[in-house]
């Protein structure tokens, strides 16, 4: 019984999937937000230092490590789709870039919003701060100039460039605080020693960092499904579907 | 609990504009974003019984020309 690998790479059936795991990851994201900010808020302790304005570090961590996350898995879908064609991967990188732009400005946003109290200013020409700006305009000159092309297919192309070039900027983001070592503090959390946080926050944050990623699941697969749509609506499967009314 | 009143915890410590400044923004962008993704799939469907219309109207009047 040889394994067809390659059945879901074809739109047709990836919308199928897509559409039965959808509602999996809302689910799961859903029950993590709530699991998570209940730790984040009723749980986790006054810090010491920063009394209660370091709560902000729920959304703030999450939101920071997806925008580069999915800049990564983007940029891997669009490699992927401009190697070898295939149309799905370029539309599931087309869907990625506009949660990844959400996430890199809820970042920044938080970042700005914990850093008025915190460092006495909304924005500084920090490192870190710098790289993730730019990793925004990454995103949203990949959506922008997608959308400046009218063919679907080299639109793709187009955008497999820019996602690929953009790619050295995040681990630039990530060492930016011990390259530079400017404002922004060093990682709290990594690998290969122990996290300089209290438990409770720590897992706090860790669960709505679990909480991001299946909800940018849900949502990319979500966009993915109606990108499916838009570029196949001439199909006989679409049609067939429309007639079902289960479009 | 740590919070020993609800104004108490609105009011975070007096970070509370900053903390809430930052879910409130957080959440409005998620609900944003899962809007327009419905928004998107609703005039793609106007569009398609559009053409499906198109389509039977085109039939009809071949069959009674």
């Amino acid at each position: 019984m040889a394994i067809n690998w390659f059945k879901y790479s074809s739109p047709a059936s990836f919308y199928l999937l897509a559409g039965k795991m959808v509602p999996v990851f809302v689910f799961i994201s859903v029950i993590l937000l709530v699991v998570g900010l209940y730790v984040g808020f009723f749980v986790a302790p006054t810090d010491f230092q920063q009394g209660e304005a370091y709560r902000i570090i729920f959304i703030h961590v999450p939101a920071a490590w997806m925008s580069m996350f999915l800049y990564v898995v983007m940029a891997f879908w669009a490699g992927i789709g401009l190697a070898f064609n295939t149309r799905l991967s370029s539309m599931f990188a087309t869907a990625i870039a506009p949660t990844g732009a959400m996430f890199t400005f809820i970042a920044l946003w938080t970042g700005a919003l914990w850093g008025k109290p915190m460092w006495g200013t909304w924005w500084v020409w920090d490192a870190r701060l710098t790289s993730e700006l730019i990793l925004f305009f990454l995103y949203i000159g990949f959506m922008s100039l997608q959308a400046a092309i009218d063919d679907p297919r080299r639109a793709d192309k187009a955008g497999a460039i820019i996602a690929l070039v953009g790619v050295i900027n995040i681990p630039i983001i990530y060492f930016s605080v011990q390259w530079w070592n400017t404002l922004h503090q060093g990682a709290s959390v990594s690998l290969n020693q122990a996290p300089a946080m209290a438990t409770t926050m720590l897992t706090g944050m860790l669960i709505m960092v679990l909480a991001s990623w299946m909800y940018s699941i849900a949502v990319i697969l979500k966009r993915t499904r109606v990108i499916i749509l838009e570029r196949e609506s001439h199909t006989a499967w679409v049609a067939e579907l429309h007639k079902k009314g289960a479009i | 609990m740590i919070w020993s009143s609800w104004s108490e915890f609105f009011s975070m410590g007096g970070y509370g504009l900053y903390v809430w400044g930052s879910y409130v923004v957080t959440f409005i962008c998620i609900a944003g974003e899962i809007l327009l993704i419905s928004n998107r799939r609703r005039t793609l469907e106007k569009q398609y019984s559009h053409i499906e219309d198109l389509d039977n109207n085109e039939t009809k009047n071949e069959t009674t020309s």
